[in-house]
């Protein structure tokens, strides 16, 4: 376990290092530079970097267009006004004719804190991924938000990025074996009575939730789920197979993000308990987040206790 | 490409009947502003852009993005004719077993630069392009055609901006000022008049013309091809549904097809026209 970063740094640095052998890349914001972190792009390579003000409709489209003369646009905003707001242009102008423009929505989650339930997106992963063909993705810590920032400049098609606001720790850059890819799942921790699959800042609580289980005797499998769509069946089947239980846990509402695409995937493959951790289909509030992470229930005993649940519920 | 006066108008009358003919075959589409904004698609493809139906992505191209995208009975007959691909395959317009969507699409059908129908998108994604002709230092133009009915999506203000901003002197809107929208006058749906200094107070260079004027067509396009440092409007005054005298200035042919009666007189008129041009 090694520095304590946010994510939204960890892009914003990559970004502006690969724009460095990547001259396609384009970067836009819309007016929240210093907040998306792509501050660090604007000040490596001002002009490549476009700050479109506050119109995020406008934005997308713009995007869209560069990518259709060959560009690589990377557009910046917070995730309630990418994916939110500007979820038509991006469904339109982006994922239809199939472009290669990648939405980054910063400050997801209810760790956003104290700005309140009108800038905690936690419908993202629902409203994303539900779009023919897009790409979604949560990774959890800087070495993981490196890799990804990586992987989208190299991936030909549209794609949307949930970046935290918090610093959290780095956790994958000690994990052995440890191997970023797109659309593939990664075991962070061996378990057999049950399996955690987490994305976000949810990993490293799932981490702990899991030294927390052991400590009664459960042995719980970690897996951390970065990309959400498309998903990554092999791995869930084998952890249904092998733990025969499941609990996900993501920064999002229980309502169609991470946690209902795999129980879509094991009610259809490999039915097991499927037990979803999140936000209760409420909205946010204000309060400093780690309070507001307690308030709902976002923390590794909660997990643990969902863990539990799901074990009891295996045949 | 440069083309006269009398074979851009004899090339207009063509594309008409294409247009209504294949809103006809496929018994659905939007034929009145489609029928406004021919004379202005007309003398972009065969007069003013630069582009080359054998190599349509080429990358030094002009572009065009037709934002108000439902109007693709312009945009595939104008294709068609300009030789992007034969003009049998209108047949597949709006058809399950085709490759040629109700609205614009640039995936499948050559010569397409954007996919549109959402009002208010298009003119963005044109915004994208010419500012992607700046930063590459490209000499292409990028044209797109609005509807003065779309022009209430704030979007369209949003893109404006933007285009101000970055002093895009290499795009050209055409707004196809018809007065008409589905639910009817312009004017009565959601007010967008004055135009002109709504668009000069975005920055823009703005060009009022008789948008069915050939000769102010493409003088108009000449001005905002001098005209440096600012995009241009280009105010096209048209009449929705030009050239069949049934579907001229009625709100009702926004979006409906000819029955067979209707189309034969439609046909009978364009081909009046054609005639007439070629004698």
């Amino acid at each position: 376990m090694g520095e304590k970063i946010a994510t939204r740094n960890a892009y914003g640095q990559a970004l502006a290092e690969l724009a460095n052998q990547y001259p396609e890349i384009v970067c836009f914001d819309a007016d929240l530079a210093g907040a998306t972190m792509s501050k660090f792009f604007l000040e490596a390579h001002p002009d490549r970097f476009f700050d479109m003000g506050i119109a995020e409709c406008n934005m997308q489209g713009v995007a869209a267009g560069m990518a259709a003369c060959g560009y690589k646009p990377f557009t910046n905003t917070f995730a309630m006004f990418a994916a939110g707001r500007s979820w038509e242009q991006i469904r339109n102008s982006i994922c239809y004719p199939g472009l290669n423009v990648k939405v980054v929505g910063s400050h997801g989650g209810i760790s956003v804190g104290e700005d309140g339930a009108t800038h905690q997106c936690i419908e993202d992963f629902a409203i994303m991924r539900v779009i023919p063909g897009m790409t979604v993705l949560c990774p959890c810590d800087a070495n993981e938000m490196r890799l990804a920032t990586e992987a989208l400049v190299n991936y030909d098609g549209p794609a949307y990025m949930r970046l935290g606001r918090l610093a959290v720790e780095t956790v994958t850059d000690t994990i052995p074996g440890y191997k970023f890819e797109l659309g593939k799942g990664i075991q962070l921790r061996e378990g057999k009575d049950v399996t955690i699959i987490a994305n976000g800042m949810m990993v490293q609580m799932a981490l702990t939730a899991a030294e927390q289980l052991a400590a009664e005797g459960i042995s719980a499998r970690v897996v951390d789920m970065h990309t959400i769509k498309p998903l990554d069946g092999d791995i869930i089947k084998k952890a249904a197979e092998e733990t025969g239980a499941i609990v996900v846990t993501e920064e999002h509402n229980i309502v169609g993000g991470l946690g209902a695409a795999v129980a879509e995937f094991c009610s259809e493959n490999c039915p097991v308990p499927v037990v979803r951790h999140g936000v209760n289909d409420e909205f946010g509030r204000s309060g400093k987040a780690p309070l507001a992470l307690k308030a709902f229930g976002l923390t590794p005993e909660v997990i643990a206790e969902k863990a539990k649940k799901a074990l009891a519920m295996k045949k | 490409m440069k083309t006269d006066k009398k074979t851009l108008a004899l090339t207009a009358a063509k594309a008409r009947l294409l247009a209504v003919q294949m809103v006809y075959e496929a018994a659905s589409g939007h034929p009145g502003g489609s029928l406004s904004c021919l004379d202005v698609l007309t003398a972009l493809y065969f007069d003013e852009m630069k582009i080359d139906p054998a190599n349509p992505r080429d990358p030094e191209r002009d572009r065009f993005v037709m934002s108000k995208g439902h109007c693709s009975p312009a945009v595939y007959p104008t294709l068609a004719l300009r030789g992007f691909f034969p003009v049998e395959e209108l047949k597949m317009f709006r058809r399950i077993d085709g490759h040629m969507s109700g609205h614009v699409e640039m995936k499948h059908v050559p010569g397409v630069d954007m996919s549109t129908g959402s009002l208010g998108q298009g003119i963005s994604t044109a915004v994208g392009m010419a500012l992607a002709g700046k930063l590459g230092n490209k000499d292409y133009r990028v044209y797109s055609v609005l509807g003065d009915g779309e022009v209430a999506e704030g979007q369209v203000w949003e893109a404006f901006m933007a285009a101000n901003k970055y002093h895009l002197d290499n795009l050209c809107a055409i707004v196809d000022v018809n007065g008409l929208q589905i639910d009817g006058k312009t004017c009565d749906v959601m007010p967008t008049e004055p135009l002109d200094d709504k668009f000069r107070s975005f920055g823009a260079h703005v060009i009022t013309i008789d948008g069915h004027d050939f000769d102010a067509i493409t003088a108009a396009f000449a001005e905002a091809k001098a005209t440096k440092g600012q995009p241009t409007v280009i105010l096209a005054k048209t009449v929705k549904g030009k050239g069949v005298s049934f579907m001229e200035n009625n709100a009702g042919w926004h979006g409906k097809a000819p029955n067979d009666e209707q189309f034969a007189q439609a046909k009978a008129e364009l081909e009046a026209a054609i005639a007439a041009l070629e004698g």
